[in-house]
């Protein structure tokens, strides 16, 4: 077990600064209107550092910034750019002990968690956008004889980036390393719950980017992401979040006729036929693993397997040793290696949370496990803790309907595999689903049937690059982690050439 | 409470609030999210802000004292379809931002809270 210091106290590997600027052209410029906010951390609810407040006059500097940028980039060899973006992975991977840590203490995840898998990940996307810039062509077809239709790919020029809270790193790599392979300038807000790491991340690589072609405008959504999203001025705006505000930024987008991308959650089924019961093996354990996943990164994944559907033949048994198996989850301090999980990422987030737990219980939903939030004395004193929670109830109950972004999973049955189908998609939303069996016959139909972008088939919450990610229904617009996200960061330029001499004849 | 209680109600903190932010910002309305993140909240944006249409319905006209005008509160269709037998208490907690709505720079976040309809 490793316990690391937080950070900027004693025996720390990592410090954050007591301030940060926006960053705007290069260099960190104060904001317009002097103001900042306070960032507390989740796992003690005390602030670590305070951070610029945004507004409409920020973010028009930094989209000057952008455009001034945009041009020179958008014709830098694909080579160059590709180049930039390893860079920027080596220095993250020289680093990744330190930005784990830091990442850990302002979302109050896990430290295992960041050092296995946001930060690796992370380096990895750079460099698979970088890898994957360089192998992408655009294409040429012959339309007779003498005419060829060219299709190049161009960058879009600036465009416009909003962060959400649950990953702030990898979130942020995942719509930046498409975005700056692609050739374009971007300007990023992370969110105001947290808004300081993507800075300790920029700490290490921002001497690595021309001025410009990334500018950081912190501060709160109606402040800074409004002027953002609703300006005439980026080319397109990317966004993560929820479906009200995800439908307003398509509002403003409609009003400057902009494309936007869109990831707005959802409520993923993980589906266990009873086949998974059928021996006693690895395969079994590794499902009952895959039921506990809704615990990873304390529920706040847009994928969280927060409805867990079983099949009726061994349903007892099945729900048995899961609960056994959650009751294993190990929960503290976010920074010690041990800990498989941690705080909650800010306390209205908490509070919502403990509102579901209540309407749940309230629907006549059995508690299996957990229930309640966990109060620390001493060093976790004042964060934001739940315990992992199983209920067991009806797919039409609230707590089966909503994104929770909590620990907790809303359990039920069904009897064979149409039942399974109606309620896997008996959903507003279709990001994410889980599908466990030793039938691969079984494991295609229901991966075919549902509704839903990303179906792991006898795995779950795996987001390497080069699978793709994104919604069916409601749950938004747009395919992450994959080659395919360039697309959405270009246009298609066609040159529509005639190599004959000869005229038409029409005049 | 009985049957007949409003679909939508206010906790005098959230009334509080909405009267603050009346005198900032002017008339008010409420849209509840869904989705990841900060979903499955209220937000509240300046009236017309957010425009709804034929896939949303309007759950109540909420009359806060010392507003002239009624604050709308809003819900997608679909959404309302798995939310109708519920009643709703908007509460405010302290909180850290919330998308685009009006009351995260004061510190404080708007709350669905729920009670089952008839209870």
């Amino acid at each position: 077990m490793t316990r690391y210091a937080a950070p900027g106290t004693e025996g720390a590997i990592v410090s954050y600064q007591a301030r940060y600027d926006h960053f705007i052209g290069g260099e960190y410029v104060p904001p317009a209107r002097g103001q900042y906010f306070e960032n507390p951390s989740p796992v003690n609810g005390q602030p670590f550092t305070e951070v610029a407040r945004g507004t409409a006059e920020d973010v028009e500097r930094a989209l000057d910034a952008a455009h001034a940028a945009a041009p020179a980039w958008g014709r830098t060899s694909v080579g160059a750019r590709s180049d930039i973006l390893l860079k920027v992975a080596d220095r993250m991977e020289a680093n990744l002990e330190k930005l784990a840590v830091a990442e850990s203490w302002e979302n109050g995840k896990p430290v295992r968690e960041t050092l296995a898998a946001d930060i690796p990940l992370a380096i990895d996307h750079f460099r698979y956008f970088a890898g994957a810039i360089r192998a992408q062509e655009g294409s040429l077809g012959e339309v007779d004889d003498d005419t060829v239709a060219y299709h190049f790919h161009e960058p879009l020029g600036v465009v416009a980036q909003i962060i959400p809270w649950n990953f702030p790193i990898l979130m942020a790599v995942w719509k930046l390393a498409p975005a700056l392979a692609a050739g374009n300038a971007v300007v990023l807000k992370p969110a105001e719950q947290t808004p300081a790491s993507i800075h300790y991340w920029l700490s290490l690589v921002s001497d690595l980017l021309p001025p410009g072609v990334l500018n950081i405008v912190n501060g709160f959504g109606v402040e800074a992401g409004k002027p953002l999203a609703s300006s005439p001025r980026v080319a397109k705006v990317a966004f993560t979040g929820e479906t009200t505000t995800g439908r307003l930024i398509m509002q403003y987008a409609a009003e400057n006729i902009k494309p936007v991308t869109l990831e707005l959650g959802g409520k993923s089924p993980n589906i266990f036929f009873d086949d998974v019961w059928s021996r006693d093996d690895d395969f079994r354990d590794k499902a009952l693993e895959g039921f506990t996943m809704f615990a990873l990164n304390q529920g706040e994944v847009c994928t969280c397997p927060s409805r867990a559907l079983v099949q009726q033949g061994h349903y007892s048994e099945f729900i048995e040793a899961a609960v056994e198996r959650t009751e294993l989850i190990k929960p503290g301090h976010p920074l010690d290696t041990d800990t498989m999980i941690g705080a909650q990422a800010s306390n209205d987030q908490l509070e919502k949370i403990l509102s579901y737990l209540d309407i749940g219980q309230q629907e006549g939903a059995k508690v299996l496990t957990g229930g309640h939030r966990i109060e620390y004395d001493g060093e976790l004193a004042g964060g934001y803790y739940v315990q992992p929670t199983i209920f067991e109830g009806d797919n039409r109950m609230r707590i089966f309907q909503e994104e929770i972004f909590g620990p907790v999973v809303s359990v039920t049955s069904f009897a064979d595999f149409d039942d399974a189908m109606k309620l896997a998609n008996d959903t507003l939303y279709g990001l994410g689903a889980g599908v466990w069996t030793r039938d691969m016959n079984t494991a295609y139909r229901a991966g075919r049937a549902i509704q839903a972008g990303r179906v792991w088939t006898n795995c779950y919450h795996a987001y390497p690059a080069h699978a793709a990610f994104g919604g069916y229904k409601q749950s938004g617009i747009g395919r992450e982690t994959h080659k395919m996200m360039l697309e959405h960061y270009q246009q298609t330029k066609n040159l529509l050439v005639s190599y004959s001499p000869k005229k038409l004849g029409f005049f | 409470m009985t049957s007949s209680a409003p679909r939508v109600e206010l906790t005098p903190a959230a009334a509080e609030l909405l009267l603050r932010l009346r005198g900032t910002h002017g008339p008010l309305m409420f849209h509840q999210s869904g989705g990841c993140c900060d979903g499955s909240a209220p937000m509240c944006y300046p009236a017309g802000e957010f425009r709804t249409g034929g896939s949303d319905v309007m759950l109540a006209s909420l009359v806060v004292e010392g507003v002239a005008e009624p604050v709308e509160f809003w819900m997608s269709k679909s959404q309302y379809e798995v939310w109708s037998h519920t009643r709703l208490i908007i509460d405010v907690v302290a909180g850290r931002g919330s998308g685009f709505s009006l009351e995260a720079p004061e510190g404080v976040r708007f709350l669905t809270r729920s009670r089952l309809v008839g209870t």
